[in-house]
């Protein structure tokens, strides 16, 4: 397990060394140049030179590269003298457009990905499990058909559809809801759940039809199973094998699939973020995008692909503990 | 010879020739689909977008109308249309674009064109690469394989949507100025590069897994020890195992794509207007959502009609091209 454990972290550690460069390279590749970009339209060339040097574009890409990295490990401190701030560890750079750290604006914006986010997950998990047994259960009957109907009618929706399709009945039309603005639940924890409803809603309609997909057919594969017939054979009551018997081992690949689509909904919700004007990370990328603000860009891109690494690693050393077969294989 | 083998005792010949007739597994394929009533309507509907697509020139002079004709008669003082449900009349079936009064079903029309281009080369480059690479990696396996599988894991790893938004207006202009027309033919070469970059993978991992299993199997061995060479053995006696779950998951994610083309348009990030496209059309009745609802419906139903016959006809696919589906349950 140990070994398995290190190989699969290892792995992670790798691939995130990996995405940081290409992603550094990309950007750094572009046409654009950095340094013209930090000073609107005052600029002169002697100030975006100075920038430049300031902000370290002078160097090659490589040691740019390193500094970056070091950046991530120790924090940074950009300029000499008077001039001189730092962001912290772990910097991810300077946004000149924003004026700030790359890494506080993000942290800034995760609260709001993450609510959505858990709020999201939460719900599609409830009701993609929850159908999906239901449709197992009566497999062929009414409940079964009527629920695959709405399944298909979900996947149908492109998630920016929908979203203005709810913002429409929900806020404009029937003014049943006031115009989402996030606020921290700490503060107010009821107006937190207002703003965040619809995008949640949207999430688990377009989500949830994958899971009952999932469920439905990871649950009538188990019901065949021998030892699901000795369950019932040997007089155990029929929820309970359910429980032990068939959901345990029905869940497992669904548990995979969950793990990654949650790692890629907390780097950032974009569609739902901008329908709904939800300062988070999917939005701050979009406004990067119009300004041109490259460190903001190539920030939210590591921090998106580290949640997706993430998810990818708990789901493995997950599936390492239920499944031994696993560990030994790989 | 009728009478001993039929056990009902009827005695019904041509029942029971027709029971006895061998079918080809296309043959099975199309009857377990035919049953399908849900994947006929989605074929219905793709086929009638397809033609709308295909002759979307010649169906907009029959009617009189053009996707750029700005018809300011039909807009009362406020640049709002004319009369209710958008300015829905005679001259304009589905009303008229607030501001501009541009014709809507004229440009749904060029809309379709612009949606099932992008939907069919993006599946048809994405599903080509995946099935070659997928097919050469669990063949050969070792190094090759190795190097195609970790490089995968990358590109699986990178937020897709938040690179391909990052690097639009740097893309078209190094597109641009290695010689590709300005404007949207830089745009869209832009998104289908990205698109395939991003899009293989799914393809890649599910054909390399049944080329692993495959190459093991007996046929396989028979045409190796006959003297095959790879290519025959890849494209001759592998390949033509996998068409089964290629089409159904090409026609899974043909929706996706062209769904999609209409969401970065949605974001300024796809199509350029003026060129018609739903995901403009979109973003353009966010402005009108109160005073011209049916604007923010009509593209908006017309991509959610395509996308779901779409599903439908795909999951009828895959039903159908699975053998060991007997369809005893509706899908």
């Amino acid at each position: 397990m140990i070994a398995y454990l290190t190989r699969r972290i290892l792995f992670a550690g790798v691939l995130l060394l990996a995405v940081s460069l290409f992603t550094f390279l990309v950007f750094a590749l572009l046409p654009t140049d950095p340094a013209a970009l930090t000073c609107g339209k005052v600029c002169t060339p002697e100030r975006i030179e100075a920038n430049r040097t300031r902000l370290g574009y002078d160097q090659p890409l490589l040691t740019q590269y390193g500094k970056f990295l070091k950046g991530i490990v120790g924090g940074r401190t950009y300029g000499e003298g008077q001039g001189e701030f730092t962001c912290g560890a772990p910097s991810l750079g300077y946004s000149f457009s924003q004026k700030d750290c790359v890494t506080s604006l993000i942290a800034r914006t995760l609260p709001v990905t993450g609510s959505i986010a858990i709020g999201g997950f939460v719900l599609w998990m409830i009701f993609g499990i929850g159908l999906g047994m239901v449709s197992a259960l009566k497999r062929g009957r009414w409940p079964d058909r009527l629920i695959s109907i709405v399944s298909v009618v979900g996947l149908s929706f492109p998630t920016f559809f929908l979203a203005l399709l709810l913002l429409f009945i929900f806020v404009i039309w029937s003014q049943f809801l006031p115009f989402p603005s996030y606020v921290s639940p700490t503060e107010d924890f009821f107006g937190w759940c207002q703003a965040l409803l619809l995008p949640w809603l949207t999430i688990t309609i377009i989500s949830s039809p994958y899971y009952i997909r999932l469920t439905r057919f990871g649950m009538l594969e188990t019901m065949n199973e021998d030892y699901v017939r000795l369950g019932i054979a040997k007089g155990l009551k029929r929820w309970t094998v359910l429980r032990k018997y068939v959901l345990r081992s029905a869940l497992i690949p669904i548990v995979t699939v969950a793990g990654l689509d949650f790692g890629a909904t907390l780097g950032g919700a974009v569609f739902t973020e901008s329908i709904f004007s939800l300062p988070g990370m999917g939005r701050l990328s979009i406004k990067a995008v119009s300004d041109s603000d490259l460190p903001v860009l190539v920030g939210t891109t590591l921090v998106a692909a580290t949640f997706i690494v993430l998810f990818n690693l708990l789901t493995d050393i997950f599936y390492g503990f239920v499944d031994p077969r696993v560990r030994i294989h790989k | 010879m009728t009478d001993v083998l039929s056990v009902d005792g009827r005695g019904d010949d041509s029942l029971l020739v027709a029971s006895i007739e061998s079918k080809s597994p296309k043959r099975l394929s199309w009857d377990r689909f035919k049953r399908d009533r849900f994947a006929i309507a989605g074929l219905v509907v793709v086929i009638f977008f397809l033609l709308i697509a295909i002759f979307a020139p010649l169906i907009t002079k029959i009617l009189g109308i053009s996707p750029n004709t700005l018809d300011r008669d039909s807009l009362n003082d406020y640049g709002l249309p004319q009369g209710r449900f958008g300015g829905i009349s005679a001259e304009h079936w589905l009303g008229v674009e607030p501001g501009t009064g541009r014709d809507i079903l004229a440009r749904l029309i060029y809309g379709a064109r612009l949606s099932l281009f992008v939907g069919l080369v993006a599946t048809l480059i994405t599903t080509s690469v995946g099935m070659v690479l997928g097919l050469v990696g669990g063949y050969l396996r070792g190094r090759v394989d190795t190097f195609l599988s970790r490089l995968s894991d990358l590109v699986m790893t990178f937020p897709s949507l938040i690179l391909t938004i990052a690097l639009v207006r740097p893309g078209t202009q190094r597109l641009e100025a290695m010689g590709v027309p300005e404007g949207n033919p830089a745009r869209l070469t832009y998104l289908m590069l990205v698109t395939l970059f991003f899009g293989w993978v799914g393809f890649f991992r599910i054909v390399r897994g049944q080329t692993l299993a495959l190459r093991e199997r007996e046929f396989v061995e028979a045409a190796r020890s006959s003297g095959a060479g790879s290519v025959h053995i890849l494209f001759r006696q592998i390949a033509p195992n996998l068409w089964g779950p290629i089409i159904a998951l090409a026609s899974m994610s043909l929706p996706g794509y062209v769904a999609y083309e209409a969401a970065l348009s949605f974001l300024g990030v796809g199509i350029i207007a003026p060129t018609a496209s739903w995901g403009i059309m979109l973003q353009d009745s966010v402005h009108f959502y109160r005073a011209d609802p049916t604007y923010f419906f009509i593209p908006g139903a017309t991509l959610f009609v395509l996308v779901m016959a779409f599903y439908l006809l795909s999951e009828g696919l895959r039903d159908a091209l699975d053998p060991k589906n007997d369809r005893q349950q509706v899908a």
